[in-house]
């Protein structure tokens, strides 16, 4: 029995028209994850990473092919249909936290639990929470904790509900190089331990390294394809 | 139950942030400015109707020219309602072979039950306050009754058969506000006494009044039974029956109370609307996440309407209370002012204050914060995504009709709600026009020549939605400084000079032409100035274009009783100053003679009569065909003598006439009336000084009130200041950041921000200067009746506080980030 790619697009292109020009992003872009496969996806500034992630993860909507989440083609739905995909199978990691800086940390992470209608979700959110090493920190709000500190309750927010993938966009980008070595550690302890698909978006290669498979986007094509035999081994 | 849980989660945390700090503090002013306008009016309004009851010395009477139906009096007894019954016939009084025709009143132990008797023991100075009626065999006389007879008290005198004792001078009596020029002086009797006058005869001119007194329900219920059961020559008296310079005064300081009111509504509104805008754009992020971890928009839609229904809960009730005892303070005060205590406040006014909270949240805020429903998950990575780009001009629509319903509710008048909301309408429309020339002007500014300025302008440029926002709010918060200004310095103060200390407090009837000469020179003699005299001829209006007039097609009873009453008609060369012609025109020179007619516009306007019309007069048996050529405005409350109608001179001259003047007597100079009186004793003095004393009382206590009242509207002005400069702060600070980072000192940055808010303040302030002005005009011109003339000094006051604190203000507010290093201000946003 054919088991589903827990990502796979198929001829997933991504143009945008201005008054005089059409610009493609991405062109005719075929990818398909394996679940539990450790992705990372690098490419210089404007080859369309970003972009690629945002529609792998039903943020945005293509503007022909594909994206199907654990075979469920979600560029039919609509946007409460993806929302609802979204909630269900993936977390996500930023560059810039994004925090509710209204909310606390245990705040913080509770919110995706809390929308998935999860009775338990203060349990879940603490859990998290000592997972990343932050109990003491849970009714402090994003102001009061340091960069290496935010992204750890993201960290937690996006592992909380469990999800079947993780995108994670250039988690490492706003933080100091030792932060940032701590907090990917993290990211891929955690990983490793839930089994979770993850889609790394990177410009650094040695981060990129760190995965099984990283693909190279060039003026939003796939260009190069490298499969990485240590990781996959790890 | 999880969208209030997170809707409640949200709003705690933004509380804590204190992004929903300025909308909630609005939108408690604008319930506390609407609550405590509504407690403070209703219990002014209801010490109104008390005071204008002491007029009538009840709250309600039931007068009738034949003996009183005795299914009244069982009916205000059966409602357990206070009342009394008087008697009011003319007659003549005898003392040592003297005689003087007398307004006779007998009344019973009670009277009056609204206000107090003043009698004293000499004919002038103070008097006090009576413990109760004439005892039987004993009588009250007024003063000028005491000159005219030469009485004093101890003296007898007969009325009818009767003999009695004069026990006291009546010098001040509640009720004395009928008609003035049919009545005699006073004198006042027990009611037991009547019968062995033997004056109550068949066909007497007998006036039978029952007074009655109890809450406002009971009244309104016993006036509604009493209504149907009221036959020709029965009518109903209230306060709206009052003299119409009570009337009018009364009136003015109401519409001036509305106003106040709305002012202050209109501001708080407008404070929650801009407080609603940094509100809904720092929530944009907040909604992305949650619609990146999979809030559906219908989730989305239950927690933004939980959050408004929480807020506007908490806002109103908060307002309520806070409306509920900034009107007690208030209360305190007026205690003091006020003859009586002021009455208990209903609970109209918070059920009211409630409903105006809730309908502001979901008409001015809601349909803003339903933006959030919209905004892309993928704001999260793109954050221009979501930002408002163009007004959605229909999601202003619920929040005008709301405007326009309070604004109509507090006004009370659909002129001055109009007028109100026509003015709201310009100043956007104006400087929205502004705002943009302004851009278009930037674009021609020469390049690189004037660093921060243009720098600063360029943020007008940038925002011109935000700018315009920003212009109307300081705009509207400086009008209402400006306008308290006026209303404060000029407006009130005009309203009172309408009056003024030498105002006339006597009239004279009676005067006859032979006597117009001598008693021009007597006035000369006392030092008494300006008393002109003007001649009456008594008429009945008996045809309207030669159609007979039929009083009974009038449905109201003041317009039934107008149309049945006989007019004192007048002539003149020119028209009195304070008489303003609304239409046609007065006469020239050589039109002496012609038939012509000049009314009074409340008199045309109830017996619906027009331009053109014309009326027939029965004067002394003759008719007489006058059309109507112009009406005009009469100001009752300047206590000046008056005509409903007036025709040139020439018309009226073969009839015979009797004169009328009016003039100021000081306090001690009553000895004067007493030989004027002397030397003329046909004529008929009235003192009309107790009533100019409960006008200008009224003037004065109405002044203070609006004042308080409109110390809200300076509240909600200044909350829309504060959130006019808070709407754009974080985007302030972000362009600040990025100018700092790309190489701008901290002097530059501060100068473009100084720049921005100095043409924002200075525009406002022009435009907030001219709209006061404009609807202090209004109120001067339309509502008082008074010339105005453009107070250039508050105004200019106001534009230089504004180009100097506005700027200020700003920087002040953005400040903080400025010291701060790049790096960290980069992190911040």
């Amino acid at each position: 029995m054919h088991t589903p790619f827990a990502v796979e697009t198929i001829e997933l292109s991504k143009h945008v028209i201005s008054s005089d020009s059409r610009l493609n992003i991405l062109t005719d872009l075929r990818l398909a994850v394996p679940a539990g496969e450790r992705l990372a996806i690098v490419g210089s500034s404007g080859s369309g990473k970003s972009t690629l992630l945002s529609l792998l993860a039903g943020l945005d909507t293509p503007s022909s092919g594909k994206v199907l989440i654990n075979g469920e083609n979600i560029c039919t739905l609509d946007e409460d249909g993806r929302a609802a995909i979204r909630g269900k199978h993936m977390g996500f990691v930023f560059q810039s936290f994004q925090l509710l800086p209204a909310l606390t940390a245990l705040e913080n992470v509770m919110l995706p639990l809390q929308l998935a209608g999860r009775k338990d979700a203060q349990v879940l959110a603490l859990a998290a929470l000592a997972k990343v090493g932050l109990e003491q920190r849970i009714s402090h709000y994003p102001k009061q904790l340091s960069g290496g500190e935010q992204q750890r309750v993201a960290i937690a927010r996006a592992f909380a509900p469990k999800p079947a993938i993780l995108f994670a966009d250039e988690p490492t980008g706003n933080l100091d190089a030792v932060t940032g070595h701590n907090i990917i550690e993290l990211l891929f302890a955690l990983n490793a331990e839930a089994g979770t698909t993850l889609i790394l978006v990177t410009h650094d290669m040695a981060l990129a390294q760190r995965c099984q498979r990283i693909l190279s986007l060039q003026n939003g094509q796939l260009v190069e394809t490298i499969i990485n035999s240590e990781a996959q081994a790890q | 139950m999880m969208a209030l849980s997170l809707a409640w989660r949200q709003l705690r945390s933004q509380w804590a942030a204190g992004e929903v700090r300025v909308l909630m503090i609005a939108l408690v002013l604008a319930v506390m400015a609407t609550t405590s306008v509504g407690f403070f009016t209703d219990r002014i309004q209801s010490s109104l109707q008390s005071q204008g009851n002491l007029l009538l010395g009840a709250d309600l009477v039931v007068s009738t020219d034949h003996s009183l139906n005795t299914k009244y009096r069982d009916e205000a007894n059966r409602l357990q309602l206070k009342n009394i019954q008087t008697l009011e016939f003319p007659s003549m009084v005898v003392h040592d072979e003297q005689s003087q025709l007398a307004e006779i009143k007998a009344v019973e132990q009670g009277f009056p039950l609204r206000g107090d008797l003043t009698i004293s023991q000499q004919a002038h100075g103070a008097g006090s306050t009576a413990s109760g009626v004439p005892a039987p065999g004993h009588v009250w006389i007024e003063p000028r009754l005491a000159n005219l007879l030469s009485l004093k008290v101890g003296d007898s005198l007969e009325v009818g058969e009767s003999k009695f004792e004069v026990s006291a001078i009546l010098q001040r009596e509640p009720s004395r506000g009928g008609d003035m020029f049919s009545i005699a002086p006073r004198l006042m009797m027990n009611v037991a006494d009547v019968e062995a006058t033997r004056l109550i005869q068949f066909g007497s001119r007998v006036k039978y009044q029952l007074l009655v007194a109890a809450d406002r329900a009971s009244i309104a219920d016993f006036s509604l039974w009493v209504k149907p059961q009221l036959i020709r020559g029965e009518r109903l008296e209230d306060t709206s029956s009052a003299r119409p310079e009570m009337k009018s005064a009364l009136e003015k300081a109401q519409q001036f109370l509305g106003l106040s009111s709305m002012v202050g509504v209109i501001l708080a509104m407008v404070a929650m609307f801009l407080a609603s805008l940094p509100y809904v754009q720092k929530s944009l992020d907040t909604y992305a996440l949650m619609r990146c971890f999979g809030a559906s928009k219908q989730l989305i839609v239950r927690i933004l309407l939980w959050q408004t229904l929480l807020l506007a809960l908490i806002g109103s009730l908060v307002g309520c209370v806070l409306g509920f005892f900034a009107q007690q303070g208030l209360a305190e005060l007026a205690g003091k002012l006020f003859l009586e205590t002021l009455p208990e406040p209903s609970l109209m006014p918070a059920v009211g204050g409630l409903l105006a909270g809730f309908a502001t949240m979901l008409a001015v805020v809601w349909p803003h914060l339903l933006r959030l429903r919209d905004v892309p998950a993928l704001r999260i990575l793109r954050r221009d995504l979501g930002d408002s780009e163009s007004a959605d001009w229909f999601s202003f629509v619920p929040a005008v009709l709301v405007l326009a319903e309070l604004v109509f509710w507090h006004a009370g008048s659909l002129k001055l709600a109009g007028a109100a909301l026509l003015a709201l309408l310009g100043l956007i429309v104006v400087t929205g026009l502004i705002s943009w020339y302004a851009g278009r002007l930037l674009n021609r500014l020469p390049g690189g020549s004037i660093g921060a300025w243009k720098l600063g302008l360029a943020g007008l440029k940038r925002r011109p939605l935000m700018a315009t926002a920003q212009v109307v709010g300081i705009s509207l918060g400086l009008m209402a400084l400006i306008l308290l200004a006026l209303v404060r310095g000029d407006l009130l103060q005009n309203w009172q000079s309408s009056l003024p200390a030498d105002a006339p407090n006597r009239f004279v009837i009676n005067i006859q032409p032979t006597q117009i000469q001598g008693i021009k020179a007597f006035f000369t003699q006392s030092g008494i100035a300006n008393a002109e005299v003007f001649p009456m001829v008594r008429g009945r209006l008996v045809a309207v274009n030669h159609q007979p007039l039929n009083t009974k097609q009038y449905t109201d009873e003041r317009s039934q009783r107008l149309a049945e009453r006989e007019f004192n008609l007048s002539w003149a060369v020119d028209m009195q100053a304070d008489n303003q012609l609304v239409a046609g025109r007065w006469w020239q020179g050589d039109e002496s003679g012609k038939p012509m007619l000049s009314l009074e516009q409340g008199l045309a306007d109830n017996l619906k009569l027009k331009l053109g019309d014309t009326l027939t007069y029965d004067i002394a048996g003759s008719k007489l065909d006058l059309p109507i050529t112009s009406i005009r405005k009469v100001e009752w409350d300047t206590m000046r003598a008056n005509f409903f109608a007036v025709t040139p001179p020439g018309v009226l001259d073969t009839f015979a006439a009797s004169y009328i003047t009016s003039f100021h007597l000081p306090v001690g100079q009553e000895d004067t009336l007493n030989q004027l009186i002397r030397r003329f004793p046909n004529l008929t003095v009235i003192d009309v000084a107790a009533l100019m004393e409960q006008v200008r009382g009224i003037m004065g206590k109405m002044t203070y009130a609006i004042e308080y009242v409109f110390g809200f509207s300076v509240l909600a002005g200044l909350a829309v200041l504060y959130a006019a400069l808070v709407a754009t702060r974080e985007e302030r600070v972000r362009e600040a950041t990025l100018l700092r980072v790309l190489g701008a000192s901290r002097l530059q940055v501060t100068l473009a921000i100084l720049a921005e808010f100095f043409c924002i303040g200075l525009i406002a302030a022009v435009l907030a200067g001219l709209a006061a002005n404009a609807m202090a005009y209004y109120v001067s011109v339309h509502l008082l009746s008074i010339p105005y003339q453009f107070n250039f000094k508050a105004s200019l006051l106001a534009l230089l506080l504004s180009v100097l604190l506005v700027p200020v203000a700003a920087w002040l507010g953005v400040r903080g980030f400025l010291n701060q290093p790049p790096r960290a201000l980069l992190q911040s946003i």
